[in-house]
Protein backbone atom coordinates (compact mmCIF):
# COMPACT_ATOMS: atom_id res chain seq x y z
CA UNK A 1 0.00 0.00 0.00
CA UNK A 2 2.62 2.62 1.25
CA UNK A 3 5.00 1.26 -1.58
CA UNK A 4 2.08 2.24 -4.16
CA UNK A 5 1.08 4.87 -2.43
CA UNK A 6 5.14 6.46 -3.13
CA UNK A 7 5.24 5.43 -6.55
CA UNK A 8 1.94 7.70 -6.97
CA UNK A 9 3.23 10.69 -5.68
CA UNK A 10 3.57 13.94 -7.94
CA UNK A 11 0.96 12.32 -10.49
CA UNK A 12 -2.47 13.41 -11.43
CA UNK A 13 -5.25 11.58 -10.20
CA UNK A 14 -7.26 10.20 -13.31
CA UNK A 15 -10.54 8.92 -12.86
CA UNK A 16 -10.87 4.79 -13.33
CA UNK A 17 -11.62 4.15 -16.28
CA UNK A 18 -15.36 1.92 -16.31
CA UNK A 19 -14.39 -1.43 -18.34
CA UNK A 20 -10.56 -2.60 -17.13
CA UNK A 21 -9.23 -4.04 -19.82
CA UNK A 22 -8.26 -1.58 -22.95
CA UNK A 23 -8.44 -4.24 -25.68
CA UNK A 24 -12.47 -4.45 -24.42
CA UNK A 25 -12.73 -0.94 -24.46
CA UNK A 26 -11.68 -0.08 -27.63
CA UNK A 27 -13.07 -3.10 -29.22
CA UNK A 28 -16.77 -1.66 -27.37
CA UNK A 29 -16.05 2.15 -28.12
CA UNK A 30 -15.06 1.52 -32.06
CA UNK A 31 -17.65 -1.08 -32.70
CA UNK A 32 -19.98 1.20 -31.56
CA UNK A 33 -19.21 3.63 -33.46
CA UNK A 34 -18.67 2.03 -36.86
CA UNK A 35 -22.40 0.54 -35.96
CA UNK A 36 -23.85 3.95 -35.66
CA UNK A 37 -21.75 4.82 -38.55
CA UNK A 38 -23.30 2.19 -40.55
CA UNK A 39 -26.68 2.72 -39.47
CA UNK A 40 -26.81 6.49 -40.11
CA UNK A 41 -25.54 5.73 -43.58
CA UNK A 42 -28.38 3.86 -44.22
CA UNK A 43 -30.94 6.61 -43.38
CA UNK A 44 -31.29 8.82 -46.27
CA UNK A 45 -32.56 12.05 -45.48
CA UNK A 46 -34.21 14.26 -48.49
CA UNK A 47 -33.15 17.97 -47.67
CA UNK A 48 -35.25 19.33 -50.80
CA UNK A 49 -38.50 17.80 -49.01
CA UNK A 50 -37.49 18.65 -45.45
CA UNK A 51 -37.19 22.27 -46.80
CA UNK A 52 -41.07 21.71 -48.46
CA UNK A 53 -42.17 20.29 -45.51
CA UNK A 54 -40.84 23.05 -43.44
CA UNK A 55 -43.50 25.21 -43.99
CA UNK A 56 -46.17 22.56 -43.27
CA UNK A 57 -44.21 21.95 -40.07
CA UNK A 58 -44.59 25.32 -39.02
CA UNK A 59 -48.01 25.62 -39.43
CA UNK A 60 -48.32 22.22 -37.41
CA UNK A 61 -47.03 24.65 -34.56
CA UNK A 62 -48.02 28.00 -34.79
CA UNK A 63 -51.70 25.69 -35.41
CA UNK A 64 -51.28 25.28 -31.61
CA UNK A 65 -51.77 28.71 -30.57
CA UNK A 66 -54.72 28.56 -32.74
CA UNK A 67 -56.58 25.53 -32.49
CA UNK A 68 -59.62 24.77 -33.95
CA UNK A 69 -62.34 23.21 -32.20
CA UNK A 70 -65.53 23.78 -33.19
CA UNK A 71 -65.33 23.26 -36.82
CA UNK A 72 -65.23 19.55 -36.78
CA UNK A 73 -66.48 19.03 -32.92
CA UNK A 74 -69.43 16.35 -33.42
CA UNK A 75 -66.14 14.33 -35.12
CA UNK A 76 -63.95 15.26 -32.26
CA UNK A 77 -66.59 14.73 -29.85
CA UNK A 78 -68.11 11.34 -31.22
CA UNK A 79 -63.88 9.99 -31.12
CA UNK A 80 -62.89 11.37 -27.69
CA UNK A 81 -66.45 9.67 -26.31
CA UNK A 82 -66.08 6.47 -28.09
CA UNK A 83 -62.06 6.77 -26.99
CA UNK A 84 -63.38 6.89 -22.77
CA UNK A 85 -65.87 4.10 -23.34
CA UNK A 86 -63.64 1.83 -25.10
CA UNK A 87 -60.74 2.98 -22.33
CA UNK A 88 -63.60 2.26 -19.24
CA UNK A 89 -65.25 -1.25 -20.25
CA UNK A 90 -61.22 -2.76 -21.53
CA UNK A 91 -60.04 -1.33 -18.17
CA UNK A 92 -62.63 -3.32 -16.17
CA UNK A 93 -62.41 -6.34 -18.38
CA UNK A 94 -58.80 -6.32 -18.12
CA UNK A 95 -58.48 -6.03 -14.50
CA UNK A 96 -61.04 -8.94 -13.87
CA UNK A 97 -59.57 -11.31 -16.19
CA UNK A 98 -55.84 -10.58 -15.12
CA UNK A 99 -56.53 -11.07 -11.17
CA UNK A 100 -56.69 -14.48 -11.74
CA UNK A 101 -53.82 -15.04 -14.02
CA UNK A 102 -51.70 -13.35 -11.72
CA UNK A 103 -53.05 -15.54 -9.04
CA UNK A 104 -52.45 -18.54 -11.25
CA UNK A 105 -48.97 -16.38 -11.86
CA UNK A 106 -47.61 -16.43 -8.41
CA UNK A 107 -45.53 -18.89 -7.48
CA UNK A 108 -46.45 -18.92 -4.13
CA UNK A 109 -49.58 -19.64 -4.15
CA UNK A 110 -50.24 -21.89 -7.61
CA UNK A 111 -48.89 -24.94 -8.80
CA UNK A 112 -46.19 -25.26 -11.14
CA UNK A 113 -48.50 -26.23 -14.25
CA UNK A 114 -50.92 -23.70 -13.40
CA UNK A 115 -48.12 -21.16 -13.07
CA UNK A 116 -46.61 -22.29 -16.27
CA UNK A 117 -49.94 -21.61 -18.11
CA UNK A 118 -50.54 -18.04 -16.21
CA UNK A 119 -47.12 -17.01 -17.25
CA UNK A 120 -46.95 -18.26 -21.03
CA UNK A 121 -50.72 -16.14 -21.53
CA UNK A 122 -48.33 -13.64 -19.82
CA UNK A 123 -45.75 -13.67 -21.65
CA UNK A 124 -47.79 -13.73 -25.32
CA UNK A 125 -50.03 -10.49 -24.17
CA UNK A 126 -46.50 -8.78 -23.59
CA UNK A 127 -44.45 -9.61 -26.71
CA UNK A 128 -47.95 -8.86 -29.34
CA UNK A 129 -47.16 -4.88 -29.85
CA UNK A 130 -51.10 -3.21 -29.23
CA UNK A 131 -51.21 -1.69 -32.93
CA UNK A 132 -50.40 -5.76 -34.53
CA UNK A 133 -53.11 -7.24 -32.70
CA UNK A 134 -55.59 -4.34 -33.41
CA UNK A 135 -54.51 -5.21 -36.99
CA UNK A 136 -54.86 -8.86 -36.90
CA UNK A 137 -58.61 -8.44 -34.94
CA UNK A 138 -59.49 -5.89 -37.40
CA UNK A 139 -59.25 -8.18 -40.01
CA UNK A 140 -60.74 -10.92 -38.49
CA UNK A 141 -63.77 -8.35 -36.17
CA UNK A 142 -63.77 -5.98 -38.85
CA UNK A 143 -63.99 -2.32 -38.25
CA UNK A 144 -64.80 -0.87 -34.98
CA UNK A 145 -64.39 -0.44 -31.72
CA UNK A 146 -65.43 -3.98 -30.19
CA UNK A 147 -61.31 -4.91 -31.88
CA UNK A 148 -59.79 -2.30 -29.83
CA UNK A 149 -62.18 -2.96 -26.71
CA UNK A 150 -60.28 -6.57 -27.05
CA UNK A 151 -57.01 -5.29 -27.99
CA UNK A 152 -56.70 -2.93 -25.03
CA UNK A 153 -58.33 -5.76 -22.63
CA UNK A 154 -55.73 -8.21 -23.59
CA UNK A 155 -52.70 -5.87 -23.37
CA UNK A 156 -54.13 -5.04 -20.19
CA UNK A 157 -53.72 -8.77 -19.32
CA UNK A 158 -50.06 -9.22 -19.67
CA UNK A 159 -49.55 -5.43 -17.39
CA UNK A 160 -51.32 -6.21 -14.97
CA UNK A 161 -50.99 -9.72 -14.02
CA UNK A 162 -46.97 -9.67 -13.94
CA UNK A 163 -46.66 -6.52 -12.08
CA UNK A 164 -50.18 -8.22 -9.45
CA UNK A 165 -48.04 -11.62 -9.26
CA UNK A 166 -44.60 -9.67 -8.74
CA UNK A 167 -46.61 -8.58 -6.01
CA UNK A 168 -47.91 -11.19 -4.18
CA UNK A 169 -44.77 -13.07 -4.89
CA UNK A 170 -42.94 -10.30 -2.66
CA UNK A 171 -46.10 -10.37 0.00
CA UNK A 172 -45.30 -11.28 3.68
CA UNK A 173 -45.72 -14.50 4.41
CA UNK A 174 -46.57 -14.61 8.10
CA UNK A 175 -50.08 -12.87 7.67
CA UNK A 176 -50.98 -15.41 5.12
CA UNK A 177 -49.87 -17.71 7.02
CA UNK A 178 -52.00 -16.04 9.98
CA UNK A 179 -54.91 -16.57 8.35
CA UNK A 180 -54.28 -20.22 7.49
CA UNK A 181 -53.79 -21.47 10.69
CA UNK A 182 -57.28 -20.34 11.88
CA UNK A 183 -58.65 -23.32 9.38
CA UNK A 184 -60.09 -20.57 6.47
CA UNK A 185 -60.62 -21.99 3.21
CA UNK A 186 -58.95 -21.17 0.07
CA UNK A 187 -61.46 -18.22 -0.79
CA UNK A 188 -61.26 -17.11 2.88
CA UNK A 189 -57.66 -17.41 3.03
CA UNK A 190 -56.85 -15.33 -0.35
CA UNK A 191 -59.57 -13.00 0.44
CA UNK A 192 -58.59 -11.97 3.77
CA UNK A 193 -54.32 -13.07 3.91
CA UNK A 194 -53.16 -11.96 0.61
CA UNK A 195 -55.91 -9.59 -0.98
CA UNK A 196 -55.41 -6.97 1.79
CA UNK A 197 -51.37 -7.08 1.17
CA UNK A 198 -51.73 -6.48 -2.38
CA UNK A 199 -54.51 -4.06 -2.49
CA UNK A 200 -53.25 -0.56 -2.52
CA UNK A 201 -50.81 -1.61 -5.64
CA UNK A 202 -53.63 -3.33 -7.77
CA UNK A 203 -55.36 0.17 -7.47
CA UNK A 204 -52.60 2.04 -8.30
CA UNK A 205 -51.65 -0.30 -11.07
CA UNK A 206 -55.56 0.10 -12.17
CA UNK A 207 -54.91 3.44 -12.38
CA UNK A 208 -51.82 3.68 -14.15
CA UNK A 209 -53.63 0.87 -16.63
CA UNK A 210 -56.69 3.34 -17.53
CA UNK A 211 -54.13 5.62 -18.25
CA UNK A 212 -52.12 4.05 -20.67
CA UNK A 213 -55.42 2.40 -22.38
CA UNK A 214 -56.62 6.09 -22.71
CA UNK A 215 -53.27 6.93 -24.49
CA UNK A 216 -52.89 3.80 -26.54
CA UNK A 217 -57.06 4.44 -27.41
CA UNK A 218 -55.61 7.08 -29.23
CA UNK A 219 -53.62 5.54 -31.53
CA UNK A 220 -55.64 2.41 -32.15
CA UNK A 221 -58.20 4.48 -34.61
CA UNK A 222 -55.12 4.65 -37.10
CA UNK A 223 -55.65 1.27 -37.91
CA UNK A 224 -59.63 1.06 -37.88
CA UNK A 225 -59.91 -0.32 -34.54
CA UNK A 226 -62.45 2.68 -33.03
CA UNK A 227 -61.59 6.05 -30.77
CA UNK A 228 -60.09 9.24 -31.17
CA UNK A 229 -57.62 8.09 -33.65
CA UNK A 230 -59.73 7.75 -36.31
CA UNK A 231 -60.53 11.46 -36.53
CA UNK A 232 -57.12 12.34 -35.99
CA UNK A 233 -56.01 10.52 -38.80
CA UNK A 234 -58.69 12.14 -41.08
CA UNK A 235 -57.62 15.27 -39.98
CA UNK A 236 -53.89 14.84 -40.66
CA UNK A 237 -54.90 14.05 -44.92
CA UNK A 238 -56.71 16.96 -45.04
CA UNK A 239 -53.51 18.82 -43.81
CA UNK A 240 -55.99 20.40 -41.10
CA UNK A 241 -53.45 20.98 -38.17
CA UNK A 242 -55.46 23.13 -35.96
CA UNK A 243 -58.21 20.35 -35.70
CA UNK A 244 -54.89 17.85 -35.42
CA UNK A 245 -54.01 20.33 -32.93
CA UNK A 246 -57.16 20.45 -30.98
CA UNK A 247 -57.69 16.80 -30.75
CA UNK A 248 -53.98 16.65 -29.30
CA UNK A 249 -54.68 19.06 -26.95
CA UNK A 250 -57.99 17.03 -25.61
CA UNK A 251 -55.38 14.14 -25.52
CA UNK A 252 -52.78 15.70 -23.52
CA UNK A 253 -55.00 17.36 -21.10
CA UNK A 254 -56.72 14.18 -20.53
CA UNK A 255 -54.01 12.90 -20.15
CA UNK A 256 -52.63 15.21 -17.36
CA UNK A 257 -55.42 15.42 -15.89
CA UNK A 258 -55.80 11.09 -15.54
CA UNK A 259 -52.12 10.99 -14.06
CA UNK A 260 -53.12 13.46 -11.33
CA UNK A 261 -56.51 11.88 -10.12
CA UNK A 262 -54.12 8.55 -9.90
CA UNK A 263 -51.19 10.21 -8.18
CA UNK A 264 -53.86 11.31 -5.07
CA UNK A 265 -55.53 8.25 -5.48
CA UNK A 266 -52.16 6.31 -5.16
CA UNK A 267 -50.99 9.06 -2.15
CA UNK A 268 -54.44 8.32 -0.49
CA UNK A 269 -53.98 4.56 -0.42
CA UNK A 270 -50.84 4.11 0.20
CA UNK B 1 -65.07 -2.14 16.12
CA UNK B 2 -67.80 -2.60 14.72
CA UNK B 3 -70.07 -4.87 15.89
CA UNK B 4 -73.66 -6.50 14.94
CA UNK B 5 -76.05 -8.33 16.99
CA UNK B 6 -77.00 -12.10 15.34
CA UNK B 7 -79.62 -13.63 17.81
CA UNK B 8 -78.41 -12.15 20.86
CA UNK B 9 -74.90 -12.37 19.88
CA UNK B 10 -72.48 -9.51 19.18
CA UNK B 11 -70.70 -10.55 16.00
CA UNK B 12 -67.51 -8.58 14.84
CA UNK B 13 -68.04 -7.00 11.50
CA UNK B 14 -65.15 -5.65 8.90
CA UNK B 15 -66.81 -2.57 8.13
CA UNK B 16 -69.93 -0.27 9.87
CA UNK B 17 -73.24 -0.86 8.19
CA UNK B 18 -72.57 2.90 6.96
CA UNK B 19 -69.31 2.15 5.33
CA UNK B 20 -70.54 -0.61 3.87
CA UNK B 21 -73.94 1.19 2.07
CA UNK B 22 -71.20 3.82 0.74
CA UNK B 23 -69.52 0.90 -0.65
CA UNK B 24 -72.09 -1.41 -2.25
CA UNK B 25 -73.31 2.29 -3.74
CA UNK B 26 -70.07 3.30 -5.45
CA UNK B 27 -69.90 -0.34 -6.60
CA UNK B 28 -73.36 -0.02 -7.98
CA UNK B 29 -72.58 3.36 -9.85
CA UNK B 30 -69.24 1.97 -11.29
CA UNK B 31 -71.33 -1.12 -12.69
CA UNK B 32 -73.24 1.15 -14.20
CA UNK B 33 -70.47 3.13 -15.90
CA UNK B 34 -69.70 -0.16 -16.75
CA UNK B 35 -72.31 -0.99 -18.47
CA UNK B 36 -73.24 1.98 -20.69
CA UNK B 37 -69.83 1.86 -21.97
CA UNK B 38 -70.06 -1.75 -23.00
CA UNK B 39 -73.58 -0.84 -24.62
CA UNK B 40 -71.81 1.92 -26.71
CA UNK B 41 -69.73 -0.38 -27.79
CA UNK B 42 -72.22 -3.77 -28.49
CA UNK B 43 -74.38 -0.60 -30.09
CA UNK B 44 -71.34 0.07 -32.74
CA UNK B 45 -70.99 -4.08 -33.46
CA UNK B 46 -72.18 -5.46 -36.18
CA UNK B 47 -73.07 -8.60 -34.24
CA UNK B 48 -74.77 -10.79 -36.93
CA UNK B 49 -71.03 -10.18 -38.92
CA UNK B 50 -70.09 -11.76 -35.67
CA UNK B 51 -71.68 -16.01 -36.83
CA UNK B 52 -68.90 -16.75 -39.10
CA UNK B 53 -66.02 -15.14 -36.85
CA UNK B 54 -65.00 -18.63 -35.73
CA UNK B 55 -65.05 -19.38 -39.72
CA UNK B 56 -62.50 -16.02 -40.73
CA UNK B 57 -60.08 -17.37 -37.99
CA UNK B 58 -59.87 -20.63 -39.37
CA UNK B 59 -59.81 -19.56 -42.97
CA UNK B 60 -56.89 -16.40 -41.98
CA UNK B 61 -55.43 -19.11 -39.88
CA UNK B 62 -55.12 -21.63 -43.08
CA UNK B 63 -53.90 -19.24 -45.72
CA UNK B 64 -51.09 -17.87 -42.93
CA UNK B 65 -49.35 -21.17 -42.71
CA UNK B 66 -47.10 -21.70 -43.42
CA UNK B 67 -44.99 -18.83 -43.59
CA UNK B 68 -43.25 -17.92 -46.82
CA UNK B 69 -40.01 -18.09 -45.83
CA UNK B 70 -38.55 -17.53 -49.01
CA UNK B 71 -39.85 -13.53 -48.23
CA UNK B 72 -37.57 -13.46 -45.77
CA UNK B 73 -34.55 -12.19 -47.95
CA UNK B 74 -36.63 -9.16 -48.76
CA UNK B 75 -36.67 -8.26 -45.23
CA UNK B 76 -32.96 -8.17 -44.35
CA UNK B 77 -32.84 -4.56 -44.88
CA UNK B 78 -35.71 -3.65 -43.38
CA UNK B 79 -35.14 -5.54 -40.33
CA UNK B 80 -31.83 -3.24 -40.15
CA UNK B 81 -33.87 0.23 -40.77
CA UNK B 82 -36.05 -1.11 -38.00
CA UNK B 83 -33.24 -1.36 -35.77
CA UNK B 84 -31.32 1.68 -36.54
CA UNK B 85 -34.24 3.50 -35.99
CA UNK B 86 -34.81 2.17 -32.28
CA UNK B 87 -31.08 2.47 -31.26
CA UNK B 88 -30.53 5.95 -33.15
CA UNK B 89 -33.40 6.98 -31.89
CA UNK B 90 -32.76 6.19 -27.93
CA UNK B 91 -29.32 8.05 -28.45
CA UNK B 92 -30.75 11.15 -29.90
CA UNK B 93 -33.20 11.05 -27.24
CA UNK B 94 -30.72 10.55 -24.83
CA UNK B 95 -28.94 13.20 -25.74
CA UNK B 96 -31.63 15.55 -25.31
CA UNK B 97 -33.11 13.96 -22.26
CA UNK B 98 -29.98 14.73 -20.23
CA UNK B 99 -30.43 18.89 -20.11
CA UNK B 100 -33.91 18.23 -19.32
CA UNK B 101 -33.57 16.11 -17.07
CA UNK B 102 -31.45 18.49 -15.13
CA UNK B 103 -33.44 21.24 -15.42
CA UNK B 104 -36.61 19.21 -13.86
CA UNK B 105 -34.51 18.09 -11.51
CA UNK B 106 -35.67 20.04 -7.41
CA UNK B 107 -31.93 20.29 -6.81
CA UNK B 108 -30.13 21.11 -9.83
CA UNK B 109 -32.28 23.22 -11.57
CA UNK B 110 -31.12 26.57 -12.77
CA UNK B 111 -34.68 28.04 -11.54
CA UNK B 112 -37.56 26.78 -9.77
CA UNK B 113 -40.18 29.25 -11.41
CA UNK B 114 -39.08 29.44 -14.67
CA UNK B 115 -36.96 26.74 -16.16
CA UNK B 116 -38.46 23.92 -14.56
CA UNK B 117 -41.98 24.42 -15.50
CA UNK B 118 -40.65 24.47 -19.06
CA UNK B 119 -38.90 21.44 -18.56
CA UNK B 120 -41.61 19.72 -17.13
CA UNK B 121 -44.05 20.89 -19.99
CA UNK B 122 -41.67 19.14 -22.67
CA UNK B 123 -41.60 15.89 -20.69
CA UNK B 124 -45.37 15.75 -20.17
CA UNK B 125 -46.58 16.96 -23.88
CA UNK B 126 -43.89 14.50 -25.75
CA UNK B 127 -44.70 11.24 -23.41
CA UNK B 128 -48.71 12.02 -23.89
CA UNK B 129 -48.45 11.54 -27.60
CA UNK B 130 -47.69 7.91 -28.72
CA UNK B 131 -44.89 7.55 -31.27
CA UNK B 132 -47.25 6.61 -34.42
CA UNK B 133 -48.78 10.22 -34.19
CA UNK B 134 -45.12 11.78 -33.95
CA UNK B 135 -44.48 9.48 -37.04
CA UNK B 136 -47.73 10.56 -38.94
CA UNK B 137 -46.73 14.11 -38.17
CA UNK B 138 -43.25 13.83 -39.16
CA UNK B 139 -44.42 11.78 -41.96
CA UNK B 140 -46.15 15.21 -43.54
CA UNK B 141 -43.34 17.43 -42.63
CA UNK B 142 -39.76 15.31 -43.63
CA UNK B 143 -41.65 13.03 -45.81
CA UNK B 144 -42.38 9.24 -45.85
CA UNK B 145 -38.76 7.29 -44.91
CA UNK B 146 -36.52 6.07 -41.42
CA UNK B 147 -36.06 9.52 -41.18
CA UNK B 148 -39.41 10.42 -40.33
CA UNK B 149 -39.61 7.21 -38.03
CA UNK B 150 -36.28 7.84 -36.68
CA UNK B 151 -37.41 11.59 -35.19
CA UNK B 152 -40.47 10.24 -33.86
CA UNK B 153 -39.07 8.03 -31.97
CA UNK B 154 -36.58 10.19 -30.46
CA UNK B 155 -39.00 12.54 -29.86
CA UNK B 156 -41.66 10.14 -27.79
CA UNK B 157 -38.56 8.91 -26.04
CA UNK B 158 -37.25 12.10 -24.83
CA UNK B 159 -40.01 12.46 -22.15
CA UNK B 160 -39.95 9.34 -20.79
CA UNK B 161 -36.26 9.38 -20.49
CA UNK B 162 -36.04 12.67 -18.82
CA UNK B 163 -38.44 11.85 -16.52
CA UNK B 164 -37.04 8.72 -14.98
CA UNK B 165 -33.61 10.38 -15.06
CA UNK B 166 -34.77 13.38 -13.03
CA UNK B 167 -36.18 11.11 -10.78
CA UNK B 168 -32.99 9.80 -10.23
CA UNK B 169 -30.70 13.15 -10.11
CA UNK B 170 -33.85 14.09 -7.20
CA UNK B 171 -32.50 10.94 -5.23
CA UNK B 172 -28.85 11.53 -5.24
CA UNK B 173 -27.00 12.00 -1.55
CA UNK B 174 -26.38 15.25 -1.10
CA UNK B 175 -23.34 14.71 1.21
CA UNK B 176 -21.21 13.16 -1.95
CA UNK B 177 -22.26 16.46 -3.89
CA UNK B 178 -20.81 18.70 -0.59
CA UNK B 179 -17.91 16.44 -0.19
CA UNK B 180 -16.84 17.25 -3.77
CA UNK B 181 -17.57 20.58 -3.92
CA UNK B 182 -16.05 21.49 -0.58
CA UNK B 183 -12.60 20.35 -2.26
CA UNK B 184 -13.21 24.03 -4.44
CA UNK B 185 -14.49 22.00 -7.69
CA UNK B 186 -16.01 24.14 -9.92
CA UNK B 187 -19.64 23.58 -10.84
CA UNK B 188 -19.00 21.52 -13.83
CA UNK B 189 -16.44 19.32 -11.68
CA UNK B 190 -19.17 18.97 -9.44
CA UNK B 191 -21.40 17.89 -12.05
CA UNK B 192 -18.70 15.38 -13.36
CA UNK B 193 -17.21 13.97 -10.23
CA UNK B 194 -20.52 14.70 -7.53
CA UNK B 195 -23.61 13.65 -9.64
CA UNK B 196 -23.05 11.97 -12.80
CA UNK B 197 -21.34 8.75 -10.90
CA UNK B 198 -24.67 8.65 -8.93
CA UNK B 199 -26.79 8.78 -11.54
CA UNK B 200 -25.00 6.59 -13.73
CA UNK B 201 -26.51 3.04 -13.43
CA UNK B 202 -29.89 4.63 -13.29
CA UNK B 203 -29.07 6.22 -16.54
CA UNK B 204 -27.52 3.28 -18.17
CA UNK B 205 -30.76 1.41 -16.95
CA UNK B 206 -32.80 3.38 -18.55
CA UNK B 207 -31.09 3.96 -21.60
CA UNK B 208 -31.58 0.45 -22.45
CA UNK B 209 -35.17 -0.20 -21.23
CA UNK B 210 -36.36 2.38 -23.53
CA UNK B 211 -34.22 0.99 -26.56
CA UNK B 212 -36.45 -2.20 -25.89
CA UNK B 213 -39.35 -0.24 -25.95
CA UNK B 214 -38.39 1.30 -29.06
CA UNK B 215 -37.82 -2.02 -31.29
CA UNK B 216 -41.27 -2.79 -30.34
CA UNK B 217 -42.45 0.58 -31.57
CA UNK B 218 -40.42 1.14 -34.53
CA UNK B 219 -41.72 -2.30 -35.81
CA UNK B 220 -45.26 -0.25 -36.09
CA UNK B 221 -43.78 3.11 -37.08
CA UNK B 222 -44.02 1.63 -40.70
CA UNK B 223 -48.13 1.73 -41.21
CA UNK B 224 -48.09 5.10 -41.42
CA UNK B 225 -44.80 5.15 -43.90
CA UNK B 226 -42.08 6.22 -41.60
CA UNK B 227 -40.14 3.40 -42.43
CA UNK B 228 -38.81 0.05 -41.07
CA UNK B 229 -40.53 -3.38 -41.05
CA UNK B 230 -43.76 -2.31 -40.97
CA UNK B 231 -43.93 -0.83 -44.28
CA UNK B 232 -43.32 -4.04 -45.65
CA UNK B 233 -46.23 -5.45 -43.24
CA UNK B 234 -48.68 -3.00 -44.56
CA UNK B 235 -48.46 -3.77 -48.03
CA UNK B 236 -48.80 -7.33 -47.29
CA UNK B 237 -51.91 -6.41 -45.55
CA UNK B 238 -53.39 -4.16 -48.28
CA UNK B 239 -52.52 -7.32 -51.34
CA UNK B 240 -53.99 -9.81 -48.56
CA UNK B 241 -50.74 -11.76 -48.31
CA UNK B 242 -51.22 -13.50 -45.31
CA UNK B 243 -47.98 -16.01 -45.46
CA UNK B 244 -45.67 -12.74 -45.71
CA UNK B 245 -47.66 -11.74 -43.12
CA UNK B 246 -47.75 -14.03 -40.79
CA UNK B 247 -43.78 -14.44 -41.48
CA UNK B 248 -43.32 -10.39 -40.94
CA UNK B 249 -45.12 -10.85 -37.36
CA UNK B 250 -42.85 -14.14 -36.44
CA UNK B 251 -39.96 -11.79 -37.21
CA UNK B 252 -41.40 -8.96 -35.29
CA UNK B 253 -41.88 -11.12 -32.22
CA UNK B 254 -38.30 -12.85 -32.40
CA UNK B 255 -36.80 -9.42 -32.36
CA UNK B 256 -38.94 -8.38 -29.63
CA UNK B 257 -37.96 -11.16 -27.94
CA UNK B 258 -34.12 -11.26 -28.24
CA UNK B 259 -34.53 -7.39 -27.58
CA UNK B 260 -36.37 -7.75 -24.31
CA UNK B 261 -33.48 -10.58 -23.22
CA UNK B 262 -30.66 -8.02 -23.96
CA UNK B 263 -32.32 -5.46 -21.55
CA UNK B 264 -32.84 -7.45 -19.17
CA UNK B 265 -29.17 -9.03 -19.34
CA UNK B 266 -27.64 -5.40 -19.20
CA UNK B 267 -29.58 -4.22 -16.64
CA UNK B 268 -28.73 -7.51 -14.32
CA UNK B 269 -25.54 -6.44 -15.04
CA UNK B 270 -25.41 -2.94 -14.44
CA UNK B 271 -27.96 -3.22 -11.35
Amino acid sequence: MSVALEAKLGQAWKKPHFIKNPAWRWALILGSIAYFAAAWSGIDINFGRIARGWERGWQFISAFGDPDFTSRWDDIYKGIYESVVMTIASTVVGIAISIPIALGAARNIAPLPVYLVCRAVIAVSRALNEIIVAIILVAILGFGPLAGFITLSFATIGFLAKLLAEDIENMSKSQAEAIKSTGASWTQWINFGVQPQVMPRLIGLSMYRLDINFRESAVLGLVGAGGIGGTLNTAFSRYEFDTVAAILLIIIVTVMFLEYLSGIIRARIQ
Amino acid sequence: MPMQEKNGQKVWQLRTTKSQWIRWGMWLVGLVIFILSWQEISDKTLWFMMDNVGEVIVDIGSRATPPRWSYINQLWWPIWDTLAMATLGTIFALIMAVPVAFMAARNTTPSKFFVRPFALLIIVSTRSVNSLIWALLLVSIVGPGVFAGLIAISIRSIGFCAKLLYEAIEEISETQVEAIRATGASPLQVMVYGIVPQIMPAFAGIAVFRWDINIRESTVLGLVGAGGIGLQLQSSLNVLAWPQVSLILLVILFAVIIGEWISAKVRGAII
